[in-house]
């Protein structure tokens, strides 16, 4: 007999008999009843806790602290897609400010060693947040590959401020996940971190050391004047 | 102060008191876990705080039960959506098979280095050993696992392989093994060690990791971690070869949130970690990265053996967040290499015996004061205790006999002395005229009894018993001329 069914033959013909499944009960994990303005304040208060920046901007006019943001941290090379607005927006604006953009929407295998090393940052769109966790999640896509995120030393995530929800569960209940899963998703609160050299915090361990994210409101971004 | 590489030494659970006692006479060990301990249990508290954690600990434990009780089904339904999403799906009896599955689909890919994101089951079945015997490199890639690996140890902590290790401690290996230079600079160590381990990533043939939970409903993979090495792991090899036992399957992915909240913050009262990664597939068609292939290999290695006693399933329900071994008085003391397991702490010492048999682990269920702690901080509410207590009377023949070596404590000498007590104190005269003479004897009670007198001195029988003593109290009081009735005492 085959391994399979060997263990499942076992599994089946249970010596203290078959068992009976419990229901569950979610609502400890979903209904927190935050207004939009507190899912935000909860999500920036979560995620800069743990090293995350927060750049407020209007959805209009995004890219300009975008580009303060670049030469603030000294991007010379950004790797972004080129059909999420997201990404298109930028290349846009950014065409004339002294940044390379890199393109992304090519195999891996022609171009590993240049993202490794010669990527200063990488720009996403991401599909929304988590208020609980300070959680942003990313379906990545052939426009934005997985490994955008994680090989720069920066990651320049950009979010819409009304798509902040309150919970992890919420997020895979209310936007279907169950329905069909990509290749990967995400959630990613932070930049990459480790405690294992005696429990001191470090960051930048094997990801990006450094995480901001540009939140989007719909009319002027709340501290602008 | 420059630290001393600690020397290599191989632990095994057959030893466990005299790694105990070794480990109980090293303050720099003790010092290590005292301090990460203290504040893991403090952290845990705290993150905590917002939550009605026992309505939420009540909900992990009914999703680990609910997946157990359909357990058969899940494997078939999770395989079946695993291999519609392009996901290869294997089965391994035991770790040997694991290991050689995994060796053969290296060597189809004509494999010499493979990258190791972190993953328990590995260290169960000694991948490592395994592949490197057939010439295939298996590094570690979490940064603890790293060290360890570096220092040619094993994990301290399910969680934190490194715990056991100081930064003077860390910086020494790092300075001989990789040529760093001797600091205290844990972001310069860091920094380092994410040079030496990206140029390995690249050139890695295979990426090989553990699974924290596996969703049936969607053939979905999630991986926790903080680092991003689990994602580079399985991003950036051409293969993929995600490991797990047969329990880690949940059925719903609504399920996964709760067991999630639960374990960052049991583990290291995190919040949240900085990754959570779900994996559905290989690359898809027009994708640019991410491998080509994916495949799953699920290990039994005597779970199922533990499915079947209703009891020992209790087991299976484990997320493995090592709150259990945070909060243990023994643990924090002995640290986790002392238990020489690959699962050190109360849950080690309810698993490795099914792993490993009673033979080898006699001595870990005994590794407890029975005070009760981990059963309190379990996120999925695992009665710890009881399952220790379970696994003493199994070794010595009392049990039901469902593990493996059960009964090889048992000593004729244990089992006559307590029959003998048993009918003494079923017989009151026996036992009244018994303890008389003890305690007329009590001059020739021996100073040594075992383990009890290493550091304490041995108990006398008192010259009176109890009753006697009761007796002729009761005796003196009637014979008191002005003894005031209850009715006036009050």
């Amino acid at each position: 007999m085959s391994a399979r069914n060997a263990i499942l033959k076992r599994l089946r013909e249970r010596l203290d008999g078959p068992l009976s499944a419990p229901e569950s009960d979610f609502s400890v994990v979903t209904g927190r009843g935050w207004s939009q303005e507190e899912r935000l304040a909860r999500f920036e208060r979560w995620i800069t806790s743990v090293h995350g920046e927060v750049v407020h901007a209007s959805h209009d006019d995004w890219t300009r602290p975008l580009a303060e943001v670049l030469a603030d941290k000294g991007v010379r090379r950004l790797a972004l897609g080129k059909q999420h607005p997201v990404a298109a927006e930028a290349r846009e604006a950014l065409a004339d400010a002294g940044v390379e953009l890199v393109e992304v929407d090519r195999d891996i295998e022609g171009w590993q060693q240049e993202q490794f090393e010669r990527v200063d940052a990488g720009l996403t769109s991401t599909l929304g947040a988590i208020a609980e966790t300070g959680s942003l999640w990313l379906w990545p896509t052939p426009d934005e590959p997985r490994l955008i995120s994680l090989v720069p030393p920066l990651h320049i995530a950009v979010l819409d401020a009304d798509t902040v929800e309150e919970t992890f569960f919420d997020v895979v209940e209310r936007h279907g996940w169950a329905n069909g899963m990509p290749t990967n998703a995400l959630l990613i609160s932070g930049p990459s971190k480790t405690a294992d050299i005696e429990q001191t915090l470090a960051y930048g361990v094997h990801g990006p050391r450094e995480l901001v994210v540009i939140v989007r409101h719909a009319g002027t971004a709340p501290g602008e004047a | 102060m420059s630290g001393q590489t600690p020397g290599v030494q191989t632990y095994t659970p057959r030893e466990f008191h005299r790694q105990a006692h070794d480990a109980l006479g090293n303050p720099q060990i003790r010092a290590n876990f005292r301090k990460a301990m203290d504040g893991l249990m403090s952290k845990r508290r705290d993150s905590f705080d917002d939550w009605d954690l026992e309505t939420l600990r009540e909900l992990g434990a009914n999703i680990r039960l609910r997946a157990l009780a359909r357990l058969p089904d899940l494997l078939e339904q999770l395989e079946a959506n695993c291999e519609a999403n392009g996901i290869r799906v294997h089965w391994a009896e035991d770790g040997e098979e694991a290991c050689r599955i995994i060796r053969e689909i290296c060597e189809s890919h004509g494999a010499r280095s493979v990258i190791k994101g972190k993953s328990m089951v590995s260290e169960e079945m000694h991948l490592n050993a395994h592949l490197e015997a057939a010439g295939i490199e298996a590094l570690e890639s979490d940064l603890g696992e790293y060290l360890v690996q570096l220092n040619e140890q094993t994990p301290s902590h399910i969680i934190m392989p490194a715990i056991h290790l100081n930064t003077d401690e860390i910086s020494e290996i790092m300075h001989e093994k990789t040529g760093t230079e001797r600091t205290r600079d844990v972001d310069y160590m860091t920094a380092a060690a994410r040079q030496q381990l990206r140029e390995r990533f690249m050139a890695a043939d295979v990426g090989i990791s553990g699974v924290n939970f596996a969703v049936a409903e969607t053939g979905t993979l999630c991986l926790v971690e903080n680092e991003g090495n689990g994602r580079m792991t399985t991003t950036v090899p051409p293969v993929h070869i995600a490991v797990t036992g047969i329990e880690k399957v949940v059925e719903h992915l609504r399920d996964v949130p709760p067991l999630y909240a639960l374990l960052t913050r049991s583990a290291t009262g995190q919040h949240v970690t900085t990754y959570f990664n779900m994996i559905s597939s290989p690359r898809k068609e027009g994708e640019h990265d991410g491998p080509k292939e994916v495949h799953l290999v699920l290990v039994d290695s005597g779970r199922s053996r533990i499915y079947q006693d209703d009891e020992l399933l209790d087991t299976l329900r484990c997320i493995r967040c090592g709150a259990c071994m945070n909060h243990c008085p023994v643990y924090t003391r002995v640290g986790g290499h002392t238990y020489g397991t690959t699962y050190p702490g109360p849950i080690g010492s309810i698993l490795s015996p099914h792993l490993m048999g009673l033979e080898e682990t006699k001595d870990l269920p005994t590794a407890s004061s029975l005070c009760g702690a981990c059963g309190e901080v379990c996120p999925v509410k695992i009665p710890i205790p009881d399952l220790l207590v379970r696994l003493r009377k199994e070794s010595v023949g009392e049990g039901r006999g469902n593990v493996p070596g059960a009964g090889i404590k048992r000593t004729r000498r244990e089992v006559a002395a307590w029959k003998g007590f048993q009918w003494l104190a079923t017989h009151p005269g026996a036992w009244r005229s018994g303890t008389a003479l003890a305690g007329k004897l009590r001059a020739l009670t021996p100073a040594k009894l075992g383990a009890w007198t290493d550091y304490r001195t041995a108990p006398k029988p008192a010259g009176t018993t109890l009753h006697a003593l009761v007796k002729r109290h009761q005796a003196s009081k009637s014979h008191e001329p002005n003894s005031k009735s209850h009715e006036e005492e009050r």
